[in-house]
């Protein structure tokens, strides 16, 4: 049996969950994701203004931080914390384990931004996956393009010895079924094997999402969240599995906490498709195996596809947020009040924007219309009031009336000690498909 | 017959794939999973979400986990980074869907809610 612990759900997930992963009982590998969807693009920034910079670098400070315990123990870590640069995360890593002849691999080759035009060219057209239009509308806009690469080179990897696999951009499910493939000598055209790893990834890829954290099922009985354990895979050679978390952790595993983790960023059920295979996620059993264990079995899986996906970024305009918070007496009339003044004030200046959005935080910001009324005499209203634009200078002026209607619009009202907004440049996300005979992974490994 | 709102016989979770919002529904016994397949139909689920999902909504059946999978088209204002939502990644969505009211049989009914 092996044991696969994820640290980090995504990148801004807590810094203290990989250590304690580490050090509250026995794993094999570490597990953990630094990328979120638009996160390539601020590391490219980083990059083009110091080229030794590009990669995740809290995963460096824990490495830091954990170094001598996970040589201790032995775990091996996965992460794809490379980023755009993970030949520059290695060196990083190799100095802050202050440790020779330990094997650090690296994963790249899912950078394609230099290659767009020529892919381009050839023919492939990159079209957004939402939308169906051509790369070609944002073209001059791009900021990054990374393949989503799979479980297979990160197996390849640690076979070739690697403790340290450093990864790109590829799925959160590779960063699991990568070891297991390792660990069992799975075939990778063992499509039910290989749908249960990748099942076990997603469940666990999202950190305590999985052991009690943002849990409906009574909530507030659920122990410790402030000690909350991070999930733990135990991985078989038959491809079933049991998730659970370190013995005196906080959290709670059930098929209910479970089961909330398997239904998130869900598409259909019957074809959950990645680089690896595609799973079936309406053959999954689940049963509860005593407390803080939920076995997973059945589970079947399909041939994987020849696409990989791409992430790309682009530059879409920029936008502003503001908030002002109303009190008590009035407060839902005089926030509505202010939105009504704050746009009649934005025509006056002649500013257009491609959209504007107003809502009542304490009332409505989360469940729109289904909120229905609040009572009279509720205690605050925030309004949160958001514009954006391809107009800069116009996003600009906006956030600079806010501030005054604490003086010149409704009473009683505070601006939440936030000051200014800022003009935020939006950097949105355009997901494509690329056969995956155009590219290929670079594996490399290097001992510190 | 009694009328009653989801939030005491189901639980769900909410992400986001683009300006597309999935809202998973988990029955909280699976003796409870027929009625929510029978009665939370995609277009029940669409009239619910008026004013908040702007497309289609699809529907997607696990019998073997007592849930059902909804996807919410165009209901968060663009999603991710163009959105100018509080929650752009509708994360709230889960309870706002539990808001919703079916028939259940007596005898089906939990004596609890949810929460405590």
């Amino acid at each position: 049996m092996v044991r696969i612990a994820n640290g980090q759900g995504f990148w801004g997930d807590s810094l203290e969950a990989p250590l304690e992963q580490i050090r509250r009982g026995p794993i094999d590998y570490l597990t953990l994701d630094y990328l979120a969807e638009v996160t390539m693009s601020i590391l490219q920034k980083q990059r083009s203004r110091d080229p030794k910079s590009g990669y995740a670098r809290d995963f460096v400070d824990m490495v830091a931080r954990g170094g001598a315990d996970i040589l201790e123990r032995d775990i091996k870590i996965v992460a794809n914390a490379g980023g755009v640069n993970p030949n520059a995360c290695r060196t990083a890593v190799s100095k802050a384990l202050g440790r020779s002849g330990v094997k650090i691999a690296v994963v790249a080759g899912d950078d394609i931004s230099d290659r767009l035009d020529e892919l381009l060219e050839s023919g492939v057209e990159l079209k957004s996956m939402d939308t169906g239009e051509p790369l070609s509308t944002v073209r001059d806009r791009v900021q990054s393009a990374n393949v989503y690469f799979g479980a297979a080179p990160i197996a390849e990897a640690l076979g070739m010895g690697a403790q340290f696999v450093i990864t790109g951009r590829c799925t959160d499910t590779g960063l699991v079924l990568g070891p297991m493939i390792h660990e069992f000598g799975w075939s990778l055209n063992d499509w039910d094997k290989l749908a249960a790893g990748t099942i076990a990834g997603h469940t666990v890829e999202c950190g305590a999402q999985c052991t009690g954290g943002n849990c409906q099922v009574n909530w507030d009985t659920i122990p410790d969240f402030a000690d909350i354990g991070y999930p733990i895979v135990e991985a078989t050679p038959d491809g079933n599995f049991a998730i659970t978390k370190h013995q005196g952790t906080g959290g709670r595993v059930t098929v209910a906490s479970v089961k909330e983790q398997l239904l998130y960023e869900m598409g259909d059920p019957h074809e959950y498709i990645t680089p690896d295979c595609v799973a079936d996620f309406t053959t999954i059993h689940l049963e509860q195996d005593g407390p803080d264990r939920v076995r997973f079995s059945g589970i079947k899986g399909r041939p994987a596809t020849n696409m990989y996906k791409v992430s790309i970024s682009y530059s879409a305009g920029f936008k502003a947020i503001g908030m002002l918070a109303y009190s008590w007496p009035d407060a839902y009339r005089k926030a509505q009040a202010a939105d009504r003044i704050l746009r009649k004030r934005l025509d006056n200046l002649g500013l257009k924007f491609e959209a504007v959005r107003a809502e009542f935080v304490g009332v409505n910001a989360c469940h729109g219309p289904l909120a229905g009324e609040p009572p009279p005499d509720i205690a605050e209203v925030a309004l949160r009031f958001g514009v954006r634009s391809n107009d800069r200078a116009a996003v600009e002026r906006f956030t600079k009336e806010i501030a005054p209607l604490a003086l010149n619009g409704p009473p009683v009202v505070t601006g939440l000690g936030s000051g200014r907004p800022k003009v935020e440049e939006i950097v949105a996300y355009w997901p494509a498909l690329i056969p995956k005979s155009c590219v290929t992974p670079q594996i490399s490994v290097e001992e510190s | 017959m009694a009328r009653v709102q989801l939030v005491r016989i189901a639980h769900a979770r909410s992400g986001d794939k683009g300006d597309t919002a999935n809202v998973g529904l988990s029955a909280l016994k699976p003796e409870l999973y027929p009625i929510l397949a029978q009665q939370v139909t995609a277009e029940r689920v669409q009239k619910h979400f008026s004013g908040i999902c702007f497309g289609k909504v699809e529907r997607f059946e696990l019998p073997n986990l007592g849930a059902l999978n909804f996807l919410l088209h165009e209901s968060l204002d663009g999603g991710g980074t163009l959105s100018l939502k509080a929650d752009a990644q509708g994360k709230t969505y889960s309870a706002a869907l539990l808001r919703m009211e079916i028939e259940v049989p007596d005898g089906l009914l939990l004596k609890d809610p949810v929460s405590s």
